[in-house]
C-alpha cells in the first residue's frame, strides 16, 4: 500500500527568536523558546546539579568511612544531607527527566513544537534559578538542615534560626511552579498536538508515561507548594501552621509532605519505565510485550501512588486501622510495577537482543529496581517498618530504586538518545568501562547497606560507635561512592568528547521504531515537514518493511490493533 | 484543608464566631457573585458584537471585585485592631492565609480585567472568535466558586456545627 505521508502544520503563530540566520553562541541558546534547545539545557542543568550533589554525598562518605571520625562536625553533615537529597531530586531527577521529554514528546508525535514554547522556556528558567537560590544560602549563613523532607518542628524557626530553611522554601517553590506549569504544557501537547493518525493506542510508551507523570505532577506538587508556602508564614510572620506549642501541628507537615513525597517518587520512576520499554523493544528488535498492560499498569501506579502516602508514617503511631489500610495499599502498588518488570522480560524473550550501553543499562535496571521494591514492600509490613524505619536500610532502599530504577533509566535513555540529539556516536567502548565502572561502584555502596541498617545503624548521623563490623561495610561503601564518583568524570569526559570529535551518527543508527528517528540526527529547527504514516505504534519501522507492517497483522498483539482510521 | 483541620481542635469555634461578621461579609460575597453574572454579559455583548455594550459590562465587573476587596481589606483591618492577626493564634493563621491567598486571586483577576478593558478600549475585540474572553471567564468564576466554599466553611458552617467545642 502507497504510505501517504502526513503533512504537519507549523505552530500557528510564528515564534520570536528563532533566527537561526546567524549563530549567536550563548545569548541564543538562553533566549531560546525552542523545545529541543530547552531540553538539551535541562539536561545541562540536571549533570551540573548531578556533580554538585556527587561532591556533597562523597564528602558525607569520606566523614562515614571510619567510627568516631572528626573530618567534619554534625552541622556541616546536616547540611551536606539535606542538600544532597533535595538536589538529587528536585534539581537532578526532575530536570533530567523534563529535558529528555521536552525533547522527545513533540518529535514522538510528530509535533514541531510544544503547546506553549514560552511558558516552556519559562518553566526551564524558573527551575534552574530556584537551584541557584538554594544554593545562595550557602552564602547566606548555612544551607538548610532539617533533611530534604524537613519535618517539623526541625524546620521551624526555633530550631533552625538560620535562613537556610528559608532558602530551601523560596528555591523550591520556584522550582515547583516550573514543574506544574511544566506539566501542564505536557498535557495539552500530547493531547492536541499528535499527528494525525495517532491515536491514544498508538502513543510512544515514553510519551504515554509522561502524559500519566504530568497528572501527578499536577496534583501532587500544589500539596508541597502550598506547605512550602505554609512554612515560609510560620518562619517569616510568626504564623502557627506547624507549630505545636500554639496549637499547630508538626504532623500536618508530614501528611502535606508525603501527600506530594510518594506520588513524587512515581513521578521519578514512570518516566524511567517509558524509556526503557522503548530500549528493550528497539534492542530486541520486537514490539513491546503487552502494550495495553504497560499502559495499564502505569495508569494503576499512578492512581494508587495517592493512596500510599501514610506508610511513610508508619512508625508515628497514627493506629492499626490506617496503618493496616496503607500498608494494604502499599503492597498493591507492587502488582502493576511488577507486571511491567515480566513484561520487559518478555519483550525481550526470544527477541534478538544488542548489548549496546543503553541495553545493559536497562537490564542491569530489571535487577536493581527488582531488589529496590523488593525492600519497599519489605518496609510496608508494619512490624519490619518499626523495625527498620530511620536505618541504613531505607537508604539503601531509596537509592536501589532511585539510581537503580531512575537513573539507570535515563542512562539508558541517555545512551539511546545522544545520536539523535547530538548528532554525534558515543564510544560503545568508554560506555562499557562506564557501565561496568558504575553498577560495580553501584552495588559497592548500597548493598552493604542492607546490612548495615539490620545491624541497626542509624541513617542522617555524622558518625558511629565502632560496632563490630560496622567500620569495615562503612568503608566498603565509601570506596564504592568513589568508583561511582570515577564513573561520573568518565561519563563528563565521554559526552564532551563525543560533542568535539565523535564520530557522525545517521538518522537511524539503531534501527528504531518511533518517530523521532525518521528526522534527521540532529532534527532541523522545523522538526518535520512531513510525518512518516501513523496507523501502528511503530509508525517509522512500518515505512521501512512495509511489507510487515504491524498495521498488516490486526489483532495480532495487544496494542496493534488497527482500528479503521482515515489517515490523512 | 489546615483551616478545617485546626477548625477541629476545641476553643477554635467561639474565637471563629466572635471574630466574623457573617453579615456585612454575606454582602460582600453578593457583590463577587454579582460580578460573576456581569461577566457573562460582556461575553455575551462580545458574542453578539456589541463592543460598547462589552465595555461597560467588564467595568462592572471589575467594580464589583474591587468593592468585594475593599470589603476583605475592612474586615482585615478590623480584626487588627482587635489584635486578632497571622500571629495570633492557629485561628488567625489560618483564616488569614486562607482569605489571603484567595484575595490575591480576586486581585490578579482584576488586573487581567483590566487588561482586557484596556484592550477593549484599543479596539481588540471588533473581531469575532478571540478565546481569551472566555479563557478568563473561567478563571474569574472558578474565583468565584472557590469563594463560595470558602465562605460557607469559615462564615457559615460554624453557626450551624457544635464539634470540637
Ligand atoms: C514497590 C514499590 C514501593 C514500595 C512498596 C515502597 C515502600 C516504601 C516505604 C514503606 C518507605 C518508608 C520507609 C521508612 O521510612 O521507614 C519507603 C521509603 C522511600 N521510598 Fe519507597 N517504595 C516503593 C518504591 C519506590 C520507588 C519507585 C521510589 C523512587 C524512585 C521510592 C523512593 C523512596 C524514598 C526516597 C524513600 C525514603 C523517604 C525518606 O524517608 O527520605 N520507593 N518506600
Ligand atoms: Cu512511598
Amino acid at each position: 500500500m502507497a504510505a501517504q505521508p502526513v503533512l504537519v502544520p507549523e505552530p500557528a503563530e510564528a515564534l520570536p527568536d528563532l533566527d537561526l540566520g546567524g549563530d549567536q553562541g550563548l545569548l541564543q541558546w538562553i533566549s531560546s523558546v525552542d523545545h529541543k534547545q530547552i531540553g538539551i539545557m535541562y539536561l545541562w542543568v540536571a549533570l551540573l546539579f548531578m556533580l554538585i550533589g556527587g561532591v556533597e554525598v562523597l564528602l558525607m562518605r569520606v566523614q562515614l568511612a571510619v567510627p568516631k571520625n572528626t573530618f567534619m562536625g554534625p552541622e556541616i553533615y546536616n547540611q551536606l544531607f539535606t542538600m544532597h537529597g533535595t538536589t538529587m531530586i528536585f534539581f537532578v531527577a526532575m530536570p533530567a527527566i523534563f529535558g529528555f521529554a521536552t525533547y522527545l514528546v513533540p518529535l514522538m508525535i510528530g509535533a514541531n513544537e510544544m503547546a506553549f514554547p514560552r511558558l516552556n522556556a519559562l518553566s526551564l528558567w524558573i527551575t534552574f534559578f530556584g537551584g541557584l537560590l538554594l544554593y545562595f544560602s550557602f552564602l547566606a549563613g548555612g544551607a538548610p538542615d532539617a533533611g530534604w523532607f524537613n519535618y517539623a518542628p526541625l524546620n521551624q524557626y526555633n530550631y533552625s534560626f538560620r535562613p537556610g530553611i528559608d532558602y530551601y522554601c523560596a528555591g523550591l517553590l520556584l522550582a515547583g511552579i516550573g514543574t506544574v506549569s511544566a506539566a501542564c504544557n505536557f498535557v495539552v501537547t500530547i493531547l492536541r498536538y499528535r499527528v494525525p493518525g495517532m491515536g491514544l493506542k498508538q502513543l510512544p510508551v515514553f510519551v504515554w508515561m509522561m502524559l500519566i507523570d504530568s497528572f501527578l505532577i499536577i496534583f501532587s506538587f500544589p500539596a508541597l507548594n502550598a506547605a512550602l508556602a505554609m512554612l515560609l508564614l510560620d518562619r517569616q510572620l510568626h504564623a502557627h501552621f506547624f507549630d505545636v506549642q500554639a496549637g499547630g501541628s508538626a504532623l500536618l507537615w508530614q501528611h502535606l509532605f508525603w501527600l506530594f513525597g510518594h506520588p513524587e517518587v512515581y513521578i521519578v520512576i514512570l518516566p524511567s519505565f517509558g524509556i526503557l520499554s522503548e530500549v528493550f523493544a528497539v534492542f530486541s528488535r520486537k514490539p513491546i510485550f503487552g502494550y495495553s498492560f504497560i499502559v495499564g499498569s502505569g495508569i494503576a501506579i499512578g492512581l494508587l501512588a495517592f493512596g500510599v502516602w501514610i506508610h511513610h508514617m508508619l512508625a508515628v503511631g497514627l493506629g492499626n486501622v490506617v496503618n493496616g489500610f496503607f500498608s494494604a495499599s502499599s503492597m498493591l502498588i507492587g502488582i502493576p510495577t511488577g507486571i511491567k518488570i515480566f513484561n520487559w522480560l518478555a519483550t525481550m524473550h526470544g527477541g534478538s537482543l544488542r548489548f549496546s550501553t543503553a541495553m545493559k543499562f536497562a537490564v542491569a535496571f530489571l535487577v536493581e529496581f527488582t531488589i529496590g521494591g523488593l525492600s519497599g514492600i519489605a518496609f510496608a509490613i508494619v512490624p519490619i517498618d518499626l523495625q527498620l524505619t530511620d536505618t541504613y536500610f531505607v537508604v539503601a532502599h531509596i537509592h536501589y530504586v532511585f539510581i537503580g530504577g531512575t537513573l539507570f533509566g535515563l542512562l539508558a535513555g541517555l545512551f539511546y538518545w545522544f545520536p539523535k540529539m547530538s548528532g554525534r556516536q558515543l564510544s560503545e567502548r568508554l560506555g562499557s568501562w562506564f557501565f561496568w565502572l558504575f553498577v560495580i561502584g553501584f552495588n559497592g555502596t548500597f548493598l552493604v547497606q542492607h546490612v548495615l541498617g539490620t545491624l541497626g545503624m542509624p541513617r542522617r548521623v555524622y558518625t558511629y560507635p565502632d560496632l563490630p563490623g560496622w567500620g569495615t561495610l562503612n568503608m566498603i561503601s565509601t570506596i564504592g561512592g568513589f568508583l561511582m564518583g570515577a564513573a561520573t568524570l568518565l561519563l563528563v569526559y565521554m559526552v564532551i568528547k563525543a560533542i568535539r570529535s565523535g564520530p557522525a551518527a545517521t538518522s537511524d543508527p539503531w534501527d528504531a521504531f518511533t518517530l523521532e528517528w525518521s528526522t534527521a540526527s540532529p532534527p532541523p529547527l522545523q522538526n518535520f515537514d512531513r510525518v512518516v504514516p501513523v496507523r501502528s505504534a511503530r509508525p517509522f519501522r512500518d515505512l521501512k518493511r512495509p511489507g510487515d507492517a504491524d498495521w498488516l497483522k490486526p489483532g495480532k498483539k495487544e496494542g496493534y490493533h488497527e482500528r479503521e482510521q482515515s489517515v490523512d | 484543608m489546615a483551616f478545617i483541620y485546626f477548625s477541629l481542635a476545641p476553643g477554635f469555634r467561639q474565637q471563629q464566631l466572635a471574630a466574623l461578621d457573617l453579615r456585612s461579609t454575606g454582602g460582600f460575597t453578593a457583590l463577587l457573585f454579582a460580578s460573576s453574572f456581569t461577566y457573562m454579559r460582556a461575553e455575551a455583548s462580545y458574542r453578539q458584537g456589541a463592543p460598547g455594550r462589552l465595555k461597560g459590562w467588564l467595568l462592572a465587573t471589575i467594580g464589583l471585585g474591587a468593592l468585594f476587596l475593599l470589603g476583605q481589606v475592612r474586615e482585615f483591618r478590623g480584626l487588627f485592631a482587635r489584635h486578632v492577626d497571622i500571629a495570633s493564634n492557629t485561628f488567625g493563621t489560618s483564616f488569614f492565609t486562607l482569605t489571603g491567598f484567595h484575595g490575591l486571586h480576586v486581585l490578579a483577576g482584576l488586573v487581567v480585567l483590566s487588561i482586557l478593558v484596556g484592550r477593549a478600549f484599543a479596539g481588540d475585540f471588533n473581531q469575532p472568535n478571540l478565546s481569551v474572553l472566555s479563557a478568563v471567564g473561567i478563571y474569574w468564576h472558578f474565583v468565584d466558586i472557590v469563594w463560595a466554599v470558602v465562605f460557607s466553611v469559615v462564615y457559615v458552617l460554624p453557626h450551624f456545627t457544635h464539634f470540637g467545642s
